[in-house]
C-alpha cells in the first residue's frame, strides 16, 4: 500500500515540476501559471514540513496527541503573500502587454527587433 | 513627568521604530493622495505637502537609525521581543552592530536619494513617496529581524515596493525589466520557502539564535538535508545580491530605473550579502557542527567570478547607466569574496568596503542621470555627444566616484581593498584573491576612464545657441539635485576621512557576529537552549508530542 508520505511528495514534486515547466514558457500567462503552480507546490511543502499527522489535534486542547501547529501559521502566511504577488504580477504583465505591444517576456516577438515605442 | 514618561516609552521602543515610522507615513501617504486623478497618472504633478511629511519622516527615520548605531556601538545588543513574546517563541527584532549599521546606511543614503526624487521624479508617477516609505519598512524590517521567517516576510515587502518603484516612470523598456525582476524575484520567494521548510523541519524553529544552537546538535544524516537548506537559501540570497550566474538580471533593472530608484536599489543588493553573513556566518558558521561552513567551497569561487564578470561587464557597457550597473556587481563580488574568507578580519574588511561602495555607487547612479539629462539626444549612451554645461563639477564628481570606485589612494574605496587585501594574506587561497582584487581594480579604472573621456573630451562642436537641451535648467539638474548627488558623493568619500572608527566598529561588529553565545545568551535570556527544547515537538520519528491531560482549568481554555 502506498504511504501517505510517498503520495504527498511525489504530488509536490509533480506540481513543482508543471510550475517550473510552465515558469520556462515564453509567454508571460503561462509564467503567472506556473508560478502560482510552485508557489502551491511549496505551501504543502512547508505544511508537510510538520509532518504529517494522522488523529492528532490541530492546535493545543485539552491534552493528547498535538500536531505541530508553526508550519500551518506560517502556510497561512506563504498564502498571503502569494496570494498578493499573484494579483501584482498579473497586473504587471497586462501593463507589460499594453506597453510593449506583445505578451512575450522579453517584451518583443521572438527574432523581431524591439517596437520603441515610448522610450521615457 | 510626561517627559520622562515618553522618554522611557521613547528608549523602550526605538528598535522597532525605524519599521514603524516608514509604514505609518507610508499609510499617512496613501490616504493625502499624491494630488493626480488616476485618469492622468503621467501628468507632471507637485505634491508638495507630501513631500515635506515624507522629507521630515525620512530625517527622523535617519535619527533613529543614527541612535541606534550610536547605542550599538557602545556594545549594547537590544533585544526587542514583538508583542512581549520572548523568543524562540515569539519573533523577536535584534540591533546588533551589524544589524544598526545597515540601518543607519539604509537611512543615510534614503535622505539624500529621496531629496534628489523631490526635484521631479517623485511626480512622474503615482505614489513614489508612499511606496520609497514601503521599502525602506522593508530593508529596516529585514535588517533589524532575528527570524528567519520574518526575514522572508520583510523580504516580500521590500520587494513588492521595489516592483513597482522600478517601473516609476513607465515606458516599455521599464516593463520589460520589470517583468523578468518580478517572475525571477517570485521563483527565489518560492526557493525561500522550502529553504525555510527544510531547516524548520529538521530544527523545529526558526530564530535565528535558537537555529545557530540547534544545527550543532543534529547528527550526521540530518546534516545532509541541513546542507541541501542552507545552499537553497544561498541561491536565493544569492540571487538578491546578484552573484554570478544569478545577476543577468541586475544590469537590465537598475539600467531602465529611474535613477533615485537605482540609487536605493544599491542598498537593495546589500540585503542579500546581509542575510548570507547573518545565515551563512552566524547560523552555518564554524560552530554548526556537521553542517560548519557549508558554503565555504562555494561563495568565494563564485564570489571572485561575479567580481570579474561584473568588471568585464563594465568594461563593454554601452551606457553610462549599465557601466554603474555593471559595477555594482563587481563590488558585491569583492565584499562577498571577503566574507568568504570566514575570518573576522576579512568580514571587518567586507563591512568596510560594502558601506563604502553603497554610498558611491548610489552616489554615480545619481551623477549619471545628472550627466545625462545635460547631453541632449544621446543621454547617457557612450557616444560623442553635446559638451555637458558643467564639464568641470560633473567632470571631477565623476572623477572622484571613478577613483574610489577603481580603488585609487587615499579614496575610501583604496582603503577597502587594502583591508581585503590584508586580511586575504594569510588564506590559502590568497594568490586568487589578490589577483582578483587587483585587476578587477586596474580595469574598472579602464572603463570607467573611457567612459570619462568619451563623455567629458570626446565632444561634438557646442550647438550655436546654449539655450538647446543643454541648458542647465533641464528638469533634471537644478541646484537640489546637484547638492544631493554632491551630499551623497560626500558621504562616500567621508569614510576616508572617518577610516578609524569606521574600522573600529566594523573589527567590534566582525567580533560580535563570531561571538554566537553571546548573541544567544542575549536573544534566548535566562531560558537559554535547555528550556527551548520544548519547542522541538518531535525528531526524526523518536516520538510525538502527547500533552499530559492537565487538570481542569486548562483544558478549557480557547
Amino acid at each position: 500500500m502506498m504511504s501517505l508520505e510517498f503520495l504527498v511528495a511525489s504530488g509536490i514534486g509533480f506540481v513543482s515540476a508543471t510550475g517550473i515547466y510552465l515558469i520556462l514558457r515564453g509567454r508571460t500567462w503561462p509564467v503567472v501559471l506556473g508560478l502560482s503552480l510552485l508557489g502551491y507546490a511549496v505551501n504543502v511543502f512547508i505544511f508537510a514540513m510538520g509532518r504529517l499527522w494522522q488523529d492528532a489535534a490541530p492546535i493545543l486542547s485539552a491534552g493528547g496527541r498535538v500536531a505541530d501547529p508553526l508550519p500551518q501559521a506560517l502556510v497561512l502566511t506563504a498564502i498571503v503573500i502569494g496570494f498578493a504577488t499573484t494579483g501584482f504580477v498579473i497586473e504587471m504583465a497586462l501593463r507589460s502587454r499594453h506597453e510593449t505591444g506583445t505578451d512575450h517576456v522579453d517584451g518583443q516577438e521572438a527574432g523581431k527587433t524591439p517596437e520603441t515605442r515610448d522610450r521615457a | 513627568m510626561i517627559t520622562e514618561f515618553l522618554s522611557t516609552l521613547f528608549s523602550a521602543h526605538l528598535p522597532v521604530l525605524p519599521v514603524l515610522l516608514p509604514l505609518f507615513t507610508a499609510v499617512v501617504l496613501l490616504l493625502m493622495g499624491d494630488g493626480a486623478s488616476a485618469a492622468d497618472s503621467r501628468q507632471q504633478v507637485r505634491p508638495t505637502k507630501q513631500r515635506l511629511l515624507s522629507m521630515a519622516s525620512v530625517v527622523l527615520g535617519a535619527v533613529f537609525a543614527w541612535r541606534l548605531m550610536t547605542d550599538a556601538d557602545a556594545g549594547a545588543l537590544t533585544v526587542y521581543p514583538l508583542g512581549g513574546w520572548q523568543a524562540p517563541f515569539g519573533i523577536v527584532l535584534v540591533v546588533d552592530r551589524l544589524s544598526a549599521m545597515m540601518l543607519a546606511l539604509t537611512w543615510t543614503i534614503a535622505v539624500p536619494v529621496l531629496w534628489y526624487a523631490t526635484a521631479h521624479w517623485d511626480g512622474r508617477g503615482r505614489h513614489f513617496h508612499a511606496l520609497f516609505h514601503f521599502q525602506l519598512m522593508g530593508l529596516s524590517g529585514a535588517f533589524i529581524t532575528g527570524d528567519l521567517f520574518n526575514l522572508f516576510v520583510f523580504f516580500e515587502i521590500l520587494l513588492i515596493a521595489s516592483y513597482v518603484l522600478l517601473v516609476h516612470g513607465h515606458g516599455a523598456e521599464r516593463f520589460k525589466a520589470g517583468v523578468h525582476y518580478v517572475v525571477l524575484n517570485l521563483a527565489a520567494s518560492a526557493l525561500f520557502l522550502i529553504g525555510l521548510a527544510i531547516i524548520y523541519g529538521l530544527t523545529g524553529t526558526l530564530n535565528m539564535a535558537d537555529l545557530a544552537l540547534r544545527v550543532a546538535k543534529l547528527d550526521a544524516e540530518e546534516a545532509v538535508l541541513l546542507k541541501i537548506g542552507a545552499m537553497v537559501l544561498l541561491v536565493v540570497f544569492g540571487l538578491k545580491a546578484a552573484i554570478v550566474p544569478l545577476y543577468m538580471w541586475l544590469p537590465g533593472a537598475y539600467a531602465v530605473a529611474s535613477a533615485p530608484v537605482a540609487a536605493l536599489f544599491a542598498i537593495m543588493t546589500k540585503v542579500g550579502v546581509y542575510s548570507i553573513i547573518r545565515v551563512h556566518v552566524g547560523i552555518f558558521g564554524e560552530g554548526a557542527g556537521h553542517a560548519a561552513l557549508v558554503v565555504e567551497p562555494w561563495l568565494l569561487p563564485v564570489a571572485l567570478v561575479t567580481s570579474v564578470m561584473g568588471v568585464l561587464g563594465a568594461l563593454a557597457a554601452h551606457s553610462l547607466a549599465r557601466l554603474a550597473a555593471y559595477l555594482t556587481v563587481a563590488s558585491v563580488g569583492l565584499v562577498l569574496a571577503s566574507v568568504g574568507l570566514f575570518t573576522t578580519a576579512a568580514l571587518s574588511a567586507a563591512l568596510y568596503y560594502m558601506v563604502h561602495s553603497t554610498l558611491v555607487v548610489a552616489a554615480l547612479f545619481l551623477l549619471v542621470e545628472l550627466i545625462a539629462s545635460q547631453r541632449g539626444d544621446a543621454k547617457d549612451k557612450l557616444l560623442p555627444a553635446i559638451p555637458v554645461a558643467q564639464p568641470i563639477t560633473l567632470g571631477l564628481m565623476t572623477l572622484l566616484a571613478a577613483a574610489s570606485v577603481a580603488g585609487l589612494p587615499p579614496l575610501p574605496g583604496f582603503l577597502g581593498k587594502l583591508m581585503i587585501l590584508q586580511s586575504a594574506s594569510s588564506s590559502s587561497a590568497h594568490i586568487w584573491v589578490w589577483s582578483v582584487v587587483l585587476g578587477a581594480g586596474f580595469l574598472t579604472l579602464i572603463g570607467l576612464a573611457r567612459a570619462g573621456s568619451m563623455v567629458f573630451w570626446n565632444v561634438l562642436p557646442a550647438p550655436p545657441s546654449p539655450t538647446a537641451a543643454s541648458s542647465p535648467d533641464s528638469p533634471s539638474f537644478n541646484t537640489r539635485t546637484m547638492a544631493a548627488t554632491l551630499g551623497l558623493l560626500a558621504l562616500g568619500l567621508m569614510l576616508a576621512v572617518g577610516a578609524s572608527p569606521m574600522k573600529r566598529y566594523t573589527d567590534a561588529a566582525a567580533a560580535q557576529l563570531a561571538d554566537t553565545s553571546a548573541y544567544a545568551d542575549a536573544v534566548l535570556g535566562p531560558l537559554g537552549g535547555a528550556a527551548a527544547e520544548t519547542t522541538r515537538p518531535y525528531r526524526g520519528g523518536e516520538g510525538e508530542v502527547i500533552l499530559p491531560n492537565a487538570g481542569s482549568g486548562s483544558g478549557d481554555k480557547p
